[in-house]
Formats: structure tokens, sequence, C-alpha cells
């Protein structure tokens, strides 16, 4: 079944959240998740959650090699 | 100041040099001392300390700002952060002087006044600030109606050339497909959900102006479908003299049409006998070098629009490759449907089977063309096959034979 739209930002949320420190997540391995555990979700939903935890500032976008969607932490690079 | 004997040396060359430059901007900004120090020292060592990435950027956007650090912070403290901003050009890369003198303003107040116009991406790139100048130098821009291109695994800013703006040969208007391109991409190039970048460059002729068939995943390139337009009069007058070659830029008195023309066709599909241009248009492949050498007596066609390549990029995890044709002829004309929805389903197809930092052109490779086909929607064409089928072996399919009972070939 589909996730309304709050419970799908924090259905997001917790997924990046269990993620961080263990493995970086790009937004299409959160869509390919979600559509895993909620095959009807449309994913234009996803693209939408995902911008309402970035625009929200619960996760930032990183730059590793590629882009990947984290909870913010301390500045990367500066230390790498 | 650093001692730079190294780099003193660049000054010395015929040419403008930019350490001057860096050095007169040294002279009121920390960063761009410090920049000349750790270059000096790049020298020296033969080795860069510069490292990218990280967690830097403006709330909202994972894309437009590049995190810049160097190694040896405690030498060069000027240029511990050196972020980079890219700034979206406009189309063509028209700017008034005003527009410059405000952006230059913008940068000499939130940056190292160091810039560079244009970076390879196309933007405008403001090389060096720190962390926390970064919301209010994105506050200024955006204020001023300026917006951040793209980067990191995102759609980039298109690009695009001059085209009908000053050039004759464009076979479509370059510079508003370029611009609505960037309209309709603003999510994918503000927020990075790709397996890595994405550009789009567009050239208006075959002379391919942006190098897009070099430099982008989507090489828009202009092209005609009827017949190059010749002004015999003109190619006499060529032949005469009474036209000169590069308009009188050579050293050489008048063209041969037949040894500096007709003879280097690529496909030998022209012909100058009797004082009589003649080209056999079926056989041309627009590679423009006749038109090039005779502006004055041959036009492109009247017939116009673009062909579709995809897939070229610099090495990464493959070598590096060139785009390749998927669609031989699409009529430019705004509002450009088919060519948004054709982006979209390539961007669909890619981010479902793409690797990390797979680009389109290898994934391309490595699924194959039928799988590309078949995945984007578009019917494969003869003018998409680059090499002859070198597998003796043709696997049918069920449905081939059901389809082909149906009065049907070939479905999959
Ligand atoms: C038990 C008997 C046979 C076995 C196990 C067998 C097996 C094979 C295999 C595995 C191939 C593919 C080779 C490759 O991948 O390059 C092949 C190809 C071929 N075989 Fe046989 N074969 C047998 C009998 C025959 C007989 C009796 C003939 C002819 C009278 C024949 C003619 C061919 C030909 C012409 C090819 C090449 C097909 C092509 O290149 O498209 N085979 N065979
Ligand atoms: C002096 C005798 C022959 C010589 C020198 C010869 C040589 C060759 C060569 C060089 C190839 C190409 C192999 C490759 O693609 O790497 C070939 C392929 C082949 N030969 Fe022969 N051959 C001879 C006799 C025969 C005979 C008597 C038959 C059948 C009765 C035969 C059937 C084939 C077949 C079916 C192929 C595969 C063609 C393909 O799949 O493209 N050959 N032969
Ligand atoms: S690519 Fe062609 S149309 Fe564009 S500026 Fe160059 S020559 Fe003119
Ligand atoms: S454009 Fe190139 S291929 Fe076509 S006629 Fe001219 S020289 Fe030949």
């Amino acid at each position: 079944m589909a996730l309304p739209k709050a419970e799908l930002v924090e259905f997001i949320f917790d997924m990046v959240a269990k993620a961080q420190g263990k493995k970086q997540l790009k937004a299409m391995d959160i869509q390919k998740a979600v559509l895993k555990a909620h095959p009807d979700q449309p994913k234009n939903d996803v693209k939408f959650a995902i911008k309402d935890l970035i625009d929200g500032s619960r996760c930032v976008y990183t730059y590793f090699g590629g882009s990947f969607i984290e909870i913010p932490h301390e500045e990367g690079a500066a230390k790498h | 100041m650093h001692k730079t004997p190294l780099l003193d040396q660049l000054e010395s060359g015929p040419w403008p040099s930019f350490i001057t430059d860096l050095k007169r901007v040294a002279g009121r900004k920390k960063a761009a001392a410090d920049l000349l120090g750790v270059l000096e020292r790049s020298y020296k060592d033969k080795i860069t300390h510069w490292k990218h990435g990280g967690i830097v950027g403006v709330l909202g956007y994972g894309s437009g700002i590049i995190g810049r650090y160097i190694d040896i912070p405690d030498e060069f403290p000027g240029v511990e952060h050196f972020h980079t901003v890219r700034v979206n050009q406009p189309s063509g890369w028209f700017y008034t002087t005003a527009a410059l003198r405000e952006l230059c303003d913008i940068w000499d107040k939130h940056g190292s006044s160091i810039l560079n116009v244009h970076g390879s991406t196309g933007d405008m790139i403001f090389l060096g600030t720190t962390t926390d100048q970064l919301e209010p130098c994105f506050a200024a821009l955006t204020a001023k109606g300026w917006d951040l291109g793209g980067s990191g695994s995102a759609m980039r800013t298109p690009s695009c050339c001059v085209g009908q703006a000053r050039c004759e040969w464009a076979c479509y208007d370059t510079m508003d497909l370029c611009y609505q391109t960037t309209q309709n991409f603003q999510f994918e190039m503000h927020r990075p959900s790709f397996p890595y970048k994405f550009k789009v460059k567009c050239s208006g002729c075959p002379n391919d102006c942006v190098a897009a068939i070099a430099r982008a995943d989507m090489s828009v390139i202009g092209v005609w479908k009827d017949d190059i337009r010749i002004d015999q009069a003109a190619v006499k007058a060529y032949a005469g003299g009474e036209i000169k070659p590069a308009g009188g830029g050579t050293i050489y008195k008048k063209l041969d049409i037949k040894a500096d023309v007709t003879d280097l066709c690529p496909t030998i599909c022209m012909s100058y006998e009797g004082g009589k241009l003649s080209i056999d248009n079926k056989n041309c492949n627009h590679c423009m070098h006749c038109i090039n050498m005779m502006p004055q007596a041959l036009r492109i066609g009247t017939e116009t629009g673009a062909t579709l390549l995809l897939g070229s990029h610099a090495p990464i995890l493959e070598g590096a490759q060139m785009s390749w044709v998927i669609v031989p002829f699409m009529a430019m004309e705004a509002p450009y449907d088919e060519f948004t929805e054709l982006i979209g389903n390539i961007h669909e197809w890619w981010s479902e089977n793409g690797k990390n930092r797979e680009r389109t052109g290898e994934l391309m490779l490595r699924l194959g063309m039928r799988a590309f086909f078949e995945g984007v929607g578009l019917p494969p064409v003869p003018q998409t096959i680059r090499t002859p089928r070198a597998n003796p072996f043709f696997f049918w399919h069920a449905e081939d034979f059901e389809a082909e009972a149906a009065g049907r070939k070939y479905i999959k």
C-alpha cells in the first residue's frame, strides 16, 4: 500500500538515519527501496519527500565522487 | 606574500599572465595570496594539494557549490576552504556590461574575486570562498535574478553555441532550446538523483562550436534534410579570385575549387566541371567543409532541425567515448515536447539500470543498443548503426514467430 505523504517522509528519514555511517544512499537507492516496500508508491512522491527532507534541513546532499543523501554531519572533506 | 620564483617565470612570456592578475588581487585578498603560495608549492612538489567534495552547499540545493579544501591548511590558511560556486550562464554567454559588473561586485564581497569565464560546463565559475559566505553569496545572486548551475550526480547546466543570434548556419534556435531545457529540468539540476552527471549541449550546425559531440551525454547538433543551396555565380567568383579565400585572410589569391573543396569532400559527392558545381545531396554527410570554404556561395538547406546523439564522456569508469546517433533528425521547434520527453525517458532508463558513476554512454555499451532503444522507446533506424554486426548468431524469440504470424516482424 502506498504511504501517505507524511509517513513516506518519515519512512525515508528512518532509512537514511539507519544507513548513516554504514552506507551512503543515492536518491535512486532510496526510490528503489521505497518501491520494494510499497510497489504502488508513485515515483514522484519519493522525489518530493526527499525535497521535503532537504528543504527542512533534516537531510543534506553530500558529494563524495557522487551525490548522496545523508543526515547532516560535520563538514566531511575538510577532515578526510 | 609568498615567494614564488617558479610562478614568476610564467610572467616572462609574451602573453598576458594569470600570475600577474592573481598578484594584483593578492594585494587585497588573502585567499589569492595563499592561492599563489599553494600553486608554487604544487609546482615544486609536482602534485596537487587540492581535494574536493563533502557536504557544503546552500539550503535546498544539492548542486552548484563544489566543496574545495587543501591538504596543508596550516601553511596556507587563506585557502583552507576555497569552495567553487557555479553560476548558471545566460544562453550563448551574452551579458551586458552591467550584468558583469553586478556579478563581479557580488563576488568581490563574498569570495576571492577570482572567476573563470567560462568553465567547460558552461557556467560562470566563481573560484574560492569560505563556507560561511555561501548562503549570503547565493542570496545576493538570487536577489538579482541569477541562479546556481548543476554539479554532482545531476542534470548539468545546458549550454549552446550563439546560434541564430550571430550565425547564419544555425539550423534551429540553439539559445531557445538551451534556455527551455534549463527551465524544464530545474528539479533535476538542483537535486541530484542520477547515477552520475548528465550534460546537454546544443550546437546549431555540424561545425559543433560547443563540441557537443565530445562533451555532452545528449549532443544536439543542427542539420538539414534537403539540399545545400548553391549560388553558381559566387562559386565562379571564388574560382576566379573575385571573392578571396577566407575573406582575404590568407596568403592564397584564389580558391582551387577542385583541390580545396570537391576533392576534400569526405563522401566524394561533389564535382566541379565546366565551371559548374554539383552536389549529390543524397550522399552528403553534412560535414560543413564545402560551406566553410565558400560561405558566400553555399548555404545550408531550408528543411532544418537537429540530430540527437548520446553518450560522450571523459574517462571515469571506462575510456572516453564520443556520442552516438540515436535520432537522425528531429525538427527542433518550441515547445520541444518530443525532445523533453525523450530526455525524461533516458533519465528513467539510466537511473533504473545504471551503476554508481556510470554515464549513459557506458550503460548503452554495457547493455547494448537493443536494450537502449527498447528501454527509451525509440525505433532503431539505419543511421543509428555504428558498426555492422559481427556476431553471426541471431536469436529468435517465441514472440517473434507470433508477431510474424500476425503480420508484423521482429518485435524483440
Ligand atoms: C552432436 C553433434 C553436434 C554438436 C554437439 C554440435 C555443436 C555445435 C556447437 C556448440 C556449435 C557452436 C560453435 C560456436 O559457438 O562457435 C556448432 C556450430 C556449427 N555446427 Fe555443430 N554440432 C554437432 C553436429 C553438427 C553437424 C552434424 C553439422 C553439419 C553437418 C554441424 C554444423 C555446424 C555448423 C555449420 C556450425 C556453425 C554455425 C554458425 O557458425 O552459425 N554440426 N555446433
Ligand atoms: C581445404 C578445406 C577447407 C578450408 C581451408 C577451410 C577454411 C575455413 C576457414 C578459414 C573458415 C573460417 C573460420 C573462422 O571464421 O575463423 C571456415 C569456416 C567454415 N567452414 Fe571451412 N574450410 C575448408 C573446408 C570446409 C568444408 C569441406 C566444409 C563443409 C562441408 C566447411 C564448412 C565451413 C563452415 C560451415 C564454416 C563456418 C562459416 C561461418 O560460420 O561463418 N569447410 N573454413
Ligand atoms: S555550431 Fe554552427 S550554428 Fe553554432 S555558432 Fe558554430 S557554426 Fe554557427
Ligand atoms: S557538406 Fe561535406 S559531405 Fe556534404 S557536400 Fe559539402 S564537403 Fe561533401
